[in-house]
């Protein structure tokens, strides 16, 4: 089974990363008002089924992928073929 | 005293040197070590632990050594983070608030000015309520945000007024537990216990929590 995780910084929560990178958007001549940046996981895991699987992904998140007081994350499951 | 050593920790010998120069005894503990040696006190060093991968501090809370730092706290044991040493105490949940990378983007490695807001802690009783101090900062992710139930009362250090090296949120430098037992700090008061390298301020914080942990041990139990 595969699974993404994106994890983002909350609004509101500094990010100089997401700032530099808008301006140097905005520098291109971009119209961009604003950029966020996190991270991407992708995983692939062992698991019964999808139900499985996100229960896993999501105590992945709580547990180490994420800081809840800073990041905010949300999980795909890929769509098994 | 323990000083824990992670893979990546690097200033764990100059805060042994500099606590062991303020009479403690200081012992290195490698993180793992699932079970602590007898001690008042826990200092979780600088550096680089895991190589910080993911975030700052996150990988390090689960070694062994940090499920008994854990513990230890808990039952009322002192425990002083500096610079990874906080990130690890803020992942760990020791503390509040969590540090981000600096709002520069650049890794910042010079001396600040800090202002004491709480000279009433175990570990900043050698301070004067408000007295300025010259400790050296050098880190990438300084920049702390509070968690939604920190207050006034856990702020200890403040950088000073157009001193804050990171974008930390309320120019705030260290911080202690509502409890009052486990503090963490981003400048580095081991750098400073020399005059001969520019500062002696950083042996009030050490000075102050070496003394607080002898007044334990000769506490009855």
């Amino acid at each position: 089974m595969r699974a993404t995780v994106l994890v983002r910084p909350k609004p509101g929560i500094l990010d100089p990363q997401g700032d530099a990178v808008g301006r140097s958007l905005r520098h291109l001549g971009f119209g961009v008002e604003a950029a966020r940046i996190g991270r991407v996981v992708d995983l692939e895991l062992q698991a019964a089924g999808r139900e499985e699987a996100r229960s896993q992904v999501e105590r992945m998140c709580a547990e180490l992928l994420a800081n809840p007081l800073i990041e905010s994350f949300e999980i795909e499951l890929a769509d098994e073929s | 005293m323990a000083v824990l050593v992670f893979p990546g920790s690097n200033d764990d010998r100059d805060a042994a040197g500099a606590l062991a120069d303020l009479g403690a005894e200081p012992t290195l503990l490698w993180h793992g070590e699932a079970e602590l040696p007898k001690c008042e006190a826990v200092v979780l060093p600088g550096g680089f632990s895991y190589g910080d991968y993911l975030r700052c501090g996150a990988i390090a809370r689960f070694s062994p050594a940090m499920s008994a730092v854990v513990e230890f706290a808990n039952d009322g044991g002192l425990v002083l983070g500096i610079c990874n040493g906080f990130q690890v105490l803020c992942e760990a949940g020791l503390l509040p608030g969590a540090l981000r990378p600096n709002a520069s983007l650049a890794f910042v490695c010079r001396d600040v000015e800090l202002v004491v807001e709480r000279a009433d802690t175990l570990f900043t009783e050698h301070c004067e309520p408000g007295a300025r101090l010259t400790i050296p900062v050098k880190h990438g992710d300084g920049c702390w945000h509070p968690a939604p139930d920190a207050h006034a009362e856990h702020v200890v250090l403040r950088y000073a007024p157009g001193e804050n090296p990171n974008g930390s949120v309320d120019d705030v430098a260290g911080v202690v537990n509502g409890a009052g037992n486990v503090m963490g700090l981003m400048p580095h008061p081991e750098h400073a216990v020399e005059e001969l390298i520019g500062s002696t301020d950083g042996a009030l914080i050490l000075g102050s929590l070496v003394e607080s942990a002898q007044r334990r041990a000769l506490a009855p139990a």
